[in-house]
């Protein structure tokens, strides 16, 4: 059993209705919902697994995946689409020649979208590891990517 | 006891039952695919939404879930109501272009075909119903398939894709599934019980007395543990249980 | 700090605030709210702290890291206390010069106050600016004078009182009459009388109540719920426990999306100093009052908003919504009565004890009192949040406020109320800001997102954009809205790429009115709205795209080619180099440029690197 998941499930008392911050929690600490890391949440909480790994993959934030070392997100809310955030995304996908929900083969990028962040006055909005790049245009992408190794 | 109307009968129902129940009860047919009366109702087909009456003002509802009151006016085959079910049927055919039991419900209700663009019809059997997850939860009590993923992805699965551990190979999911879409087959001494997306087998248990391949180990050993039965009891198929004098 | 015990300790404490502050030391005020963060105000801030130190002030001088005050197209702001210097566009280099001439001098740096773009008019004070003139900042006001992390920054500002007046003065059910009187509705979309979902819950049997704060602010253009948790917790956290206390509740939860991580932090920080305070927990004030809050986070799911799946994923399980036949104020979280109220709704709550119901009503109109806060976002000069009267017109939001469009454009539709809202035209402009009113121009307040669009927007790829977004975040569990949103976003990819049919148009009002009817939450039932708005007033973009095949505005890619202006074209070769596919030769001096269409992508980077304006869109 893995220390930290233990830790984890017992910030929270166990609780059941806490689930849903302890996968948090873990996804933060690992990076993604590692497969045994679930099934120790099912077997400590009492939990059918069934029902954890529902939980899991009805969510947009958690990843069964593992990711790469730095997490782009593109908001499409709307004050970004129609700002132009589609091209912004396309442009990224493009550089880093994968897909949106993928992670590069170097695993250095993960490119998720998210349906808005709140910064709907400077639109398009790029998240890069939970640092914001505002009033993007797809002419920038690459210089910002560059930043990153 | 309460009194409602369903298309213009009145009826005697008690409180808490649904409009479903009442109707079910009286011999009023409305339609469902989602609904089991073993089951808690859950509401996803929206195939027996009915039209209420209620102080001048109409409503839609899902029979299943609608709580009667006292005095409660339903419809369940207004063309208002008749036109939505059509429609509902219509993005079910959609999506279960090739299923026999969508398509006959389809053609009773009148739709042939949908109106959707040939390219954008699909094959799949499951409804997401929710039937099989709630059988597998509410009667079985092992939750060894959950609804997996969100929205246009959502799917019935085990954890991971992978034959789940807590699945005994009863079949309550196959026998509950109103389309087909969960299967069951028992062979030379196994069981797989699958889906279009996963599938598990089973070794059947071979009765000490007759030879015969009877049920799952699995199953048996579960019922055995959680009775509290002994180790022996069930080295004999029930019908060659029955026949010792 | 010690726990306080009764009013007296309240009062005494309040007093020994304003006693330390008596002093009036200058102040750097930092708007960190993401909007500000996203411009770099991070740099800002530690370039503060860093001169600050530099110049050995820290004895003389604060920084204070604050809320969003709403002004984010002119960020990073920056506030100078005591003389009320607002600063504009911040960059880490001004910070020396910030200090040294205005902090220590009381000087003006002329350059980076806000300049009116059409008058040309410098200004010193966030007050006199028109983008502010209109609004009625009751809920946002303090933001830029608060730092959320510190709980005497409220104190100090007559935070709480309220609470000790409803815990000392009041019954609960003359904290609820007060609620109900005012008019109060809520702000989260569906504008629910609060005081007589307050008196529903109370009056429910069942034992224990529940109260819950909905900070899951998923519609994709609004960000007040955000700013109000970042930037005010206190008054979120004040309004939570006098409602508790008005409802007969002792256990309490926000719920804030997954996606606002800084809410999450300033929020429990803002619970720990209550509990320490004693605001929270055990005889509250000294009052007899018990009453917990713990902090749940979303997992990135806009269903989520709505409250039986809410609270469905209060309980740990998926956020899938249940049939509201018996209402959650009677069996919600855990099958127990509760209460959900947004989190701009709970921040009005202090006032209006404080203030009274009477000083409430009287703002606003006859159906919506108080002010709304939107998110005025999208083609508008002045985006950034307003809290505006009830009753202003959407053109004074927009061109008094707003300034009007950006770029000189022409104005062609404001969406309001989100995916389930829809898209108001130009001739409904002076409809005021009413919940009743949006709903008959067949939109709705929403949670009061405002997006403005100008001749550049597509109308179809509007409605498709939000069909899009529906698709994602359905929760899947009931047929009409799992597989009807679906259909129509296929329609309408057809229709925006060129292979719409006349038909098509009757196809999406017949699953539209399914929807409608048949769905089983909000998300479903509105589904439809931002289809059926802009069929209603903008029929003639469906009509080019399905019998022209033209994308009137420019977007639709399939419809659409880039040109190059040769005329403005100087042969700079920028999107040559950017370009991504090559299709960009560069031909020499005479003609410039060329663009092969067959290579072409539409990616739009030629334009948009272009300084000159000689790309084209046709």
């Amino acid at each position: 059993m893995d220390k930290k998941v233990t830790a984890i499930i017992d910030k929270y008392d166990a609780d059941r209705g806490q689930l849903i911050s302890m996968l948090q929690d873990i996804q933060a600490e690992f990076h993604y919902l590692p497969r045994e890391a679930l099934i120790q949440v099912s077997e400590t909480m009492g939990i059918p697994l069934s029902k954890v790994y529902s939980v899991a993959t009805f969510f947009k934030a958690f990843s069964l995946k593992p990711r790469g070392r730095h997490l782009i997100n593109v908001c499409l809310g709307t004050a970004c689409h129609v700002r132009g955030a589609s091209k912004v995304l396309e442009q990224i996908e493009r550089s880093l020649d994968i897909s949106r929900g993928e992670t590069t083969n170097d695993f250095k990028f993960t490119l998720e979208t998210v349906n808005c962040m709140g910064c709907c006055a400077l639109g398009p909005v790029v998240n890069i590891d939970g640092e914001y790049f505002g009033q993007i245009s797809a002419g920038k992408v690459d210089s910002i990517l560059n930043k990153y190794s | 006891m309460i009194t409602i109307s369903i298309d213009g009968q009145e009826l005697k129902a008690k409180e808490g039952q649904t409009i479903l129940e009442i109707a079910r009860e009286n011999g009023i047919y409305i339609p469902t695919l989602c609904y089991h009366e073993n089951l808690s109702p859950y509401g996803a087909c929206r195939l027996c939404c009915v039209e209420i009456f209620k102080g001048g003002r109409s409503r839609i509802v899902a029979s299943c879930l609608y709580p009667v009151e006292e005095g409660l006016e339903v419809k369940t085959n207004s063309p208002h109501i008749i036109n939505n079910r059509k429609m509902i049927m219509e993005l079910l055919l959609a999506r279960c272009s090739q299923n026999e039991v969508i398509k006959k419900l389809a053609s009773e209700m009148g739709v042939e075909q949908s109106a959707f663009k040939a390219k954008y019809l699909e094959n799949e059997d499951c409804i997401l119903c929710g039937l099989c997850v709630r059988a597998c939860e509410q009667i079985v009590e092992r939750s060894a398939i959950s609804l997996v993923n969100r929205g246009v992805n959502r799917e019935v699965a085990p954890p991971f894709l992978e034959p789940s551990a807590d699945c005994i190979g009863c079949g309550s999911c196959a026998y509950v599934c109103p389309t087909g879409a969960i299967k069951m087959e028992d062979k030379d001494g196994t069981r797989v019980v699958y889906a279009r997306n996963w599938e598990k087998e089973f070794k059947l248990k071979k009765c000490k007395k007759c030879g015969n391949y009877w049920a799952p180990e699995e199953q048996l050993e579960y019922i055995r543990e959680k009775l509290n039965l002994p180790p022996d009891f069930f080295d004999v198929c029930p019908n060659c249980r029955e026949s010792v004098p | 700090m010690e726990k306080i015990k009764s009013l007296q300790d309240l009062e005494a404490f309040r007093n020994s605030i304003a006693e330390k502050r008596k002093v009036g030391k200058p102040c750097i005020a930092i708007c960190s709210g993401a909007g500000c963060l996203a411009l770099g105000a991070r740099g800002i801030i530690n370039a503060t702290i860093k001169e600050i130190e530099r110049q050995k002030l820290k004895a003389k001088v604060d920084i204070k890291t604050t809320g969003c005050p709403g002004f984010c197209e002119q960020g990073p702001l920056v506030i100078i206390y005591p003389q009320n210097i607002l600063y504009t566009h911040v960059k880490v280099k001004d910070v020396a010069e910030i200090i040294s001439k205005t902090v220590i001098n009381g000087e003006i740096v002329d350059r980076l106050l806000y300049t009116d773009p059409t008058t040309g008019e410098k200004f010193i004070h966030e007050s006199e600016i028109p983008f502010y003139k209109k609004q009625r900042r009751l809920l946002l006001g303090n933001n830029s004078n608060i730092d959320p992390n510190n709980i005497e920054d409220y104190l100090a500002l007559g935070g709480y009182s309220a609470l000790a007046k409803a815990l000392f003065e009041m019954t609960p059910e003359q904290v609820t009459e007060e609620v109900k009187r005012s008019g109060l509705r809520g702000r989260g979309g569906g504008g629910f009388p609060a005081g007589r979902k307050w008196e529903s819950c109370h009056n429910a049997p069942g034992e224990p109540k529940y109260v819950i704060a909905n900070c899951d602010e998923g519609d994709p253009g609004a960000f007040m719920d955000r700013a109000l948790t970042e930037g005010n917790p206190h008054s979120v956290l004040e309004g939570l426990i006098i409602a508790a206390y008005a409802i007969g509740s002792h256990e309490g939860y926000i719920y804030v999306r997954n996606e606002y991580p800084v809410a999450v932090e300033n929020a429990t920080i803002a619970i720990k100093q209550a509990e320490k305070l004693g605001f929270l927990g055990k005889d509250i004030l000294g009052s007899g009052f018990d009453f917990t809050v713990r902090i749940n986070r979303g997992g990135g799911a806009f269903v989520c908003g709505e409250s039986t799946a809410l609270m469905a994923s209060l309980e740990g399980k998926i956020g899938e919504p249940r049939a509201k036949y018996i209402h959650t104020v009677e069996r919600g979280l855990w099958d127990k009565p509760s209460n959900l109220n947004n989190v701009e709704t709970l921040a009005n709550v202090p006032l209006i004890i404080n203030k009274g119901a009477d000083w409430f009503n009287g703002i606003g109109t006859e159906g919506s009192k108080g002010t709304k806060i939107f998110s005025l976002v999208g083609k508008v000069n002045n985006t950034g949040l307003v809290e505006v009267p009830m009753g202003i017109t959407l053109r004074e939001v927009i061109y008094d406020v707003g300034g009007g469009i950006k770029d000189g454009k022409k104005f062609k539709g404001v969406q309001t109320g989100g995916p389930s809202g829809g898209v108001i035209p130009e001739s409904m402009l002076d409809i005021p800001v009413d919940f009743d009113e949006l709903t008959k121009a067949g939109s709705m307040m929403g949670s009061g997102a405002m997006i403005v669009m100008d001749e550049d927007t597509c109308m179809v790829d509007t409605a498709k954009y939000f069909l899009t977004f529906l698709e994602e975040e359905s929760c899947g569990k009931c047929v009409p809205c799992r597989e009807g949103i679906k259909r129509m976003r296929q329609i309408l990819d057809d229709i925006t790429e060129g292979k719409g049919k006349e038909k098509d148009i009757e196809l999406l009002e017949r699953i539209s009115a399914t929807l409608k009817d048949t769905a089983l939450c909000a998300l479903g039932t509105t589904a439809a709205n931002p289809v059926l708005s802009t069929l209603r007033y903008f029929k003639d973009e469906y009509e080019a795209h399905i019998k022209q095949k033209r994308c009137p505005a420019g977007v639709c890619k399939a419809l659409i080619q880039y040109y190059i202006i040769d005329e403005k074209c100087v042969g700079c070769r920028l999107c040559e180099k950017a370009c991504p596919v090559e299709a960009i030769t560069f031909m020499g001096k005479k003609k410039p440029v060329i663009l092969d269409q067959s290579k072409c992508i539409k990616c739009g980077i030629c334009k948009d690197v272009c300084k000159l304006g000689a790309v084209g869109v046709k």
